[in-house]
């Protein structure tokens, strides 16, 4: 295991540290998502488990090709329900992601201009949430924003609301966005940190010393330099909020679409699993873009 | 100083944000009132309320054991693929390898946990306990192979290159320096795979079965029924068991840093 360059050729142990976790990922993260993509083109039946298999032995490939059909995908597109789900998704989590860059910009820019002895502090406080169950943040939150909640509350004991008003945001998706703001600042904000943190002070100097404001020696100097921070963090939030479920789920109300929510109704509402695998299908696709875009990012940083 | 003055607002209105709700939830499983929004003293009511509930309790034991055996597989996996990726730069079928680590770290949770539970009714597996910890184990895994990696990468192969030298077996310099120098990565990773499974709602959602309910899957059905205190009880169990893992973690992780090149020393004496 140990051992370097041309005798690992002949190691017998190379096989063990290779195969053993290739192996595992093989059967259990990439055949499931082919038997997902498989399912997609099936038929919905109300047998369990509820589906039709299309597909029987590896014999009968021409049979399996001829039993495949899209229709699925084909309902899919007529439905707006699921259209509008999807774009819907796609929107939120722009907006979420524009939101978090907005709040976690500056919480990085003050951490990394913070004097390094209280940095590891700062980074440690950050950190500390991240680790707290996430369904234990959102649940934190019906608390405050239901109508007879504490923001509620709050507000009527400082004289903003009336003793008979109450703030209408749970539910909304308004509930959705302080949610997923919450739950994914950290995610935000490290990324953000690490690239401002190993910042070349001396460039900010040197512009100051040339006269330079400082607004303009952030917008010509810190930001550009930390945008491989800000392109890290963007799609690390936007990525897994297109997809999300618990927030929208727990804060958002019945208006509030998201295609995660679609695909957990699709399966355990309806128990259409077809259909529910062509919405994870389509899930993927849309996220396929921005992963390539951020791979391309990262090669480039290196 | 005006830049100063605008970054410890920042901050501090921030962490506000990132505390506040936390510490609220913490007050009020210590609320003699029923009613949410009500105090009503100081109780440890809710406690003895969430101990006496049965069902709550066998999720507790159930998401305990799920997690410290995904966590344990998942290390023991993660360990083996960091390995890999660090010491093999040639393998066939590398590139899908990393592909497979990176994937699961951005996939949405409802495509994980939709597409192992067609897997396993396609191998027509029982779903429950197993099931669950399988799927644990899988995408913990890939966290903790990221975190071992990362300490690898900066690692000083002169160790063990003088090792092998002296004429000490592979095997045995692994375990004598490589893997004692890698320990605190392959801790946090535990943690980190530890604390992930204990969080865990809709993988555990799709892959459990009857008699296997984890404790996100019974606080999330009763959440949806509304706030409980006895809720507030268990969310605050949780978070102090985490802050303490964090905290202690953090410190020895710290010790074993300043401690290193001590270390890196004896362990050469001792492999020799």
């Amino acid at each position: 295991m140990a051992e370097t360059g041309a005798t690992s050729q002949n190691n017998p142990w190379r096989w063990l540290v290779v195969g053993v976790p290739y192996l595992w990922l093989l059967v259990f993260f990439t055949a499931p998502f082919l038997i997902i993509f498989k399912i997609s083109l099936s038929d919905t039946a109300i047998a369990m488990p509820p589906y039709t298999p299309t597909f029987e032995g590896f014999g009968a490939i021409g049979d399996f090709l001829s039993q495949l059909d899209v229709e699925n995908y084909l309902f899919l597109t007529e439905d707006p329900l699921y259209i509008n789900a999807y774009l819907s998704s796609l929107r939120m989590a722009l907006i979420s992601t524009g939101l978090l860059l907005l709040i976690g910009y500056p919480m990085a820019l003050a951490m990394a201009r913070a004097p390094s002895t209280i940095r590891p502090t700062l980074l440690m406080m950050v950190i500390l949430p991240f680790w707290t169950s996430f369904l234990i943040r959102v649940y934190a939150w019906i608390g405050i924003l239901k109508p007879e909640g504490l923001l509620t509350l709050l507000l009527q004991s400082i004289g903003l609301f009336g003793p008979d008003q109450q703030v209408q945001i749970f539910r909304t998706d308004y509930a959705v966005f302080i949610g997923i703001v919450y739950s994914y600042l950290p995610f935000m904000v490290l990324p953000l940190y690490s690239a401002l943190e190993k910042m070349d002070n001396t460039l900010l100097e040197a512009a100051s010393d040339l006269g330079c404001p400082p607004w303009k020696a952030f917008w010509k100097i810190t930001f550009p330099l930390s945008l491989p921070g800000v392109i890290a963090g963007s799609m690390i939030c936007f990525i897994p909020i297109t997809g999300e479920f618990v927030i929208p789920d727990l804060l958002g109300g019945a208006e509030t679409l998201m295609i995660g929510k679609t695909l957990w109704t699709e399966f355990f509402g309806n128990r259409d699993w077809p259909l529910a695998s062509a919405v994870a299908v389509l899930l993927l696709l849309a996220l396929v873009v921005p992963i390539v875009i951020f791979q391309n990012q990262q090669q480039k940083v290196r | 100083m005006k830049a100063s003055r605008f970054d410890s607002t920042v901050l501090t209105l921030c962490f506000a944000f990132l505390y506040i709700p936390i510490l609220i939830l913490i007050i009020y499983s210590f609320n003699a009132s029923k009613l949410v929004t009500v105090w009503g003293g100081f109780s440890l009511e809710w406690y003895r309320v969430m101990w006496s509930n049965e069902g709550l309790m066998d999720a507790a034991w159930v998401t305990a054991r799920v997690g410290v055996l995904s966590a344990t597989i998942g290390t023991v996996l993660g360990t083996l693929a960091a390995l890999a990726l660090t010491r093999y730069p040639r393998f066939p079928g590398r590139m899908a390898f990393t592909g497979m680590i990176y994937a699961p770290l951005v996939m949405p949770e409802v495509i994980t946990g939709l597409s192992l539970l067609l897997l396993f009714v396609a191998m027509n597996v029982e779903r429950g306990f197993w099931t669950v910890t399988i799927a644990h184990t899988t995408f913990t895994m890939c966290y903790v192979a990221i975190i071992v990696q990362s300490r690898l990468v900066t690692f000083d192969r002169s160790l063990e290159e003088a090792a092998l030298d002296l004429g000490c077996p592979p095997v045995k310099t692994f375990f004598k320096i490589t893997l004692p120098l890698i320990l605190p990565a392959i801790i946090s990773g535990w943690m980190l795979a530890f604390t992930l499974s204990l969080d865990d709602l809709v993988i555990a959602s799709f892959t459990t079965g009857p008699g296997a309910t984890t404790l996100p899957i019974k606080i999330y059905s009763q959440v949806r029924l509304g706030v409980t205190p006895e809720i507030n009880a268990i969310c605050t169990i949780l978070i102090g068991l985490v802050t303490i893992g964090v905290i202690f973690t953090s410190i020895s992780t710290k010790r074993a840093e300043t401690r290193r090149i001590l270390d890196e020393h004896q362990a050469v004496r001792a492999a020799g």
